[in-house]
């Protein structure tokens, strides 16, 4: 009798939600996931808005990732910004990118922020903060520009100028001492990076690069690696080891096949 | 609601409808399983405190709210205090625990005084003092709980000291406590971090301003109303509190959180 | 901000519990090194002071030059080195007035080890590497545990990065996997490139090590300093 094996549908798994909550009670510890302690941010300008965030990654204490990337694409005309666990906010970036397209094609219309919000607040909500993903979320509709922050329980904000991340308050005293009303592009992009900066240098959750990403009406400028104040030093000398620095202790060829008919293989 | 004054300010970490006898008593206590409980919790507390070197000497700077869990209580306390003819310290933590250290220290300066050699205690001693006692009294499980920022200037050389309820000590060109660790320190660092002899006095009072200012925005347990306090060649100066000028223009424009 | 940790489930919503009570031990991070050579030692230290993901000071040294000619390099609670190193230069002034000579760096190593252990049951939150030149002018470095257990050895690495540096230090410095490679001690020079080459690539990928790099050079015409830069991310 044939058995009817369905493919997964999709969506989380959590057949052994239980068994996992039993064994930590127990005393197991969970795996550990790469948590980007991060500093993100974004502001309005005259034209639109900038996206800004560093580039590192971290596992605990080790810089697991020296040059990330946290401004992910959902859109032509938006881009999300990720904090918290590097896995949760991929992947519900990635998601949310597909979900925008297939809404593009059924509609035929050029994809709106809130409706990205309302997409990313409900999913998050559902899983009531077990996604560890605290976002920004910028883009440019028929409506405008817009800035939002979301949090891993699902709660928005929306406000001219935001920031994420454990070097969130870093870049927001930036943007409390310096963010003006209907700034020049070259000013919010000087803006944004110093804020960035803000948290690369005060924060040991934050460091290296900083990328930025400009949204305007019609356009939308990705500065991967728009400043670089961190690159490594040289080194004093080189660690080349030379041929046969491994010993080898024994050495057995193998004849697998042995040839009875025809010629051998020319393996030369 | 929680009527409870010793809850306010505490994370809840019980069945709120449940009456205790002690509740109406700050402090640890409705737990307290050890016969003697010394390990404190800090009651009236003052937040950050900014200090920075500058041209002419240290400049200290600190609000005036000495708050009671969530509750602004005193509205009008000095958390800056001056020892000496050289030393300006500021406190951020317990408020008694900070009295505790004035009295301390009082005391320490009249005895040198009544030894009469001509000598008495310059910032660097002060510090020491300070930091030995913040260490002896965590080893001995029973801290001030005060993060203390300690400034002055002698013979031409200016000083700016941390030390903290479990002894930690380091110096720096720019020290910030509680909040202002986080949100003051990094404009403090990008406007003094090596300029720390090109800095007026100006300039230095728009420095601290601004993040007193941010502080005020963003720290919960903050008020504008603020203090500075300066040690230079001259002296020490301490202000009278005054309040900081804001802009909440912006919110005018912000509607709604987004659907 | 709090990020709600995954590994944070149960079956049940509850309520995380939060208590201030005093923890009288902190951890302020960074990474200590020595490497003995033939007659010198070099012992390093960074001088970033943290606390959490927060930078208190950029340069807090934590390597200390002690009046007996030996170097101590402190890691863990920046409080207790300062209280142990001040402990020890009492005890190393007293016997300078007592026998009318300086103490040796093995009786140093002896007695700190004593010192630790003395508290054993409230350490001091300190790894140590001691760093000097012996008897006979020949470089020497000891390392701890924050209770006492010592050892003696001719390079070693601790604190954050520890884990990160050790290795390179065992492969480099002692030949490890490296059979054919000519044993014996290096030369001075190739000693501080390896300890700057060192820190830098730490401070690459240890978050806790950073902002400045201050090397001691013990040899017998006495001991000299460098200060170098390490990035400040």
């Amino acid at each position: 009798m044939a058995t009817k094996v369905s493919p997964p549908k999709g969506g989380f798994n959590f057949d052994n939600f239980t068994r996992n909550a039993m064994l930590m009670d127990k005393g197991m510890k969970p795996p550990k996931y790469t948590k980007t302690g991060t500093t993100i941010c974004g502001c309005l300008f005259k034209d639109g808005l900038v996206l800004g965030a560093d580039t590192r990654a971290t596992e605990g204490p080790i810089v697991a990732d020296k040059n990330c990337e946290k401004i992910h694409y959902l859109a032509p005309n938006m881009y999300c910004c990720g904090a918290g666990t590097a896995a949760d906010c991929d992947h519900t970036t990635k998601l949310l990118e597909s979900k925008l397209e297939l809404h593009r094609l059924q509609t035929g219309r050029k994809s709106r922020v809130a409706t990205a919000l309302t997409m990313l607040k409900q999913m998050l909500f559902k899983y009531q903060g077990q996604l560890g993903t605290a976002l920004i979320l910028g883009g440019f509709d028929v409506e405008g520009p817009h800035l939002y922050t979301i949090y891993p329980h699902g709660s928005t904000d929306k406000l001219p100028y935001v920031t994420m991340g454990s070097g969130s308050l870093a870049a927001m005293a930036i943007f409390e001492s310096r963010w003006k009303k209907d700034m020049e592009l070259e000013d919010a992009m000087e803006l944004v990076k110093e804020a960035i900066y803000a948290g690369v240098f005060n924060d040991l959750g934050s460091g290296s690069n900083v990328d930025l990403c400009v949204i305007k009406k019609d356009s939308v400028d990705y500065r991967r690696g728009y400043s670089q104040p961190n690159t490594r030093g040289t080194k004093e000398q080189t660690y080349k080891f030379p041929r046969g620095t491994t010993a080898v202790l024994t050495s057995d060829i193998r004849q697998f096949v042995d040839v009875l008919d025809g010629d051998a293989m020319d393996t030369s | 609601m929680d009527h409870f004054p010793g809850n306010w300010g505490q994370p809840l970490s019980r069945d709120p409808h449940v009456v205790s006898s002690t509740d109406w008593f700050p402090g640890p206590g409705r737990a307290a399983a050890e016969p003697i409980a010394r390990t404190q919790q800090p009651m009236v507390t003052g937040t950050s405190v900014l200090g920075i070197k500058y041209k002419d000497g240290i400049m200290i700077a600190a609000d005036t709210l000495a708050s009671y869990g969530s509750l602004a209580r005193f509205r009008d306390v000095k958390r800056i205090i001056s020892v000496g003819e050289n030393t300006i310290i500021g406190a951020s933590g317990d408020i008694s625990d900070l009295q505790h250290i004035e009295h301390m220290l009082e005391t320490v300066m009249i005895k040198e005084y009544c030894v009469d050699d001509g000598h008495t205690l310059y910032p660097k001693h002060i510090y020491e003092y300070l930091s030995r006692v913040m260490y002896n009294r965590r080893t001995s499980m029973n801290p001030l709980w005060n993060s203390l920022v300690v400034g002055g200037v002698r013979n031409g050389e200016k000083f700016l000291g941390f030390v903290d309820l479990q002894g930690t000590t380091y110096q720096a060109s720019t020290i910030a406590t509680g909040y202002g660790a986080y949100i003051g320190q990094p404009i403090l660092r990008k406007a003094v971090e090596g300029r720390e002899d090109e800095i007026t006095e100006e300039e230095a009072v728009k420095i601290m301003d601004d993040c007193m200012r941010v502080l005020w925005y963003r720290d919960a347990r903050s008020s504008p109303k603020i203090q500075r306090a300066t040690v230079t060649a001259a002296g020490i100066t301490v202000t009278e509190p005054y309040e900081l000028t804001t802009e909440w223009g912006f919110a005018e424009n912000i509607k709604g959180y987004g659907a | 901000m709090t990020i709600v940790h995954a590994h944070q489930v149960s079956a049940a919503p509850v309520q995380t519990l939060m208590e201030r009570r005093f923890s009288p031990y902190t951890e302020n991070g960074g990474t200590t090194l020595a490497v003995a050579g033939e007659d010198f030692c070099v012992i390093a230290g960074d001088t970033r002071q943290s606390e959490g993901y927060h930078i208190n000071s950029r340069y807090a040294p934590k390597v200390y030059q002690l009046s007996n000619g030996a170097v101590l390099a402190t890691g863990g609670m920046y409080a207790d080195g300062l209280t142990l190193v001040k402990r020890l230069e009492q005890r190393l002034e007293w016997y300078f007035h007592q026998h009318e000579k300086t103490m040796g760096i093995g009786a140093l190593a002896q007695m700190l080890s004593i010192m630790l252990y003395n508290k054993r049951f409230f350490p001091y939150y300190v790894w140590n590497t001691l760093g000097g030149l012996d008897e006979e002018g020949k470089g020497c470095v000891f390392s701890y545990d924050p209770v006492g257990n010592y050892e003696k050895h001719h390079w070693n690495c601790s604190g954050s990065a520890g884990h990160l540096i050790q290795p390179f230090l065992d492969n480099q410095v002692g030949h490890k996997h490296q059979p054919k490679a000519q044993a014996g001690l290096l030369s001075f020079d190739h000693v501080v490139r390896l300890v700057k080459d060192a820190f830098t690539g730490a401070t690459e990928r240890d978050i806790y090590t950073g902002d400045y790099l201050e090397i001691f050079i013990v040899r017998a015409g006495g001991i000299t300093k460098e200060k170098i830069d390490l990035k400040k991310d």
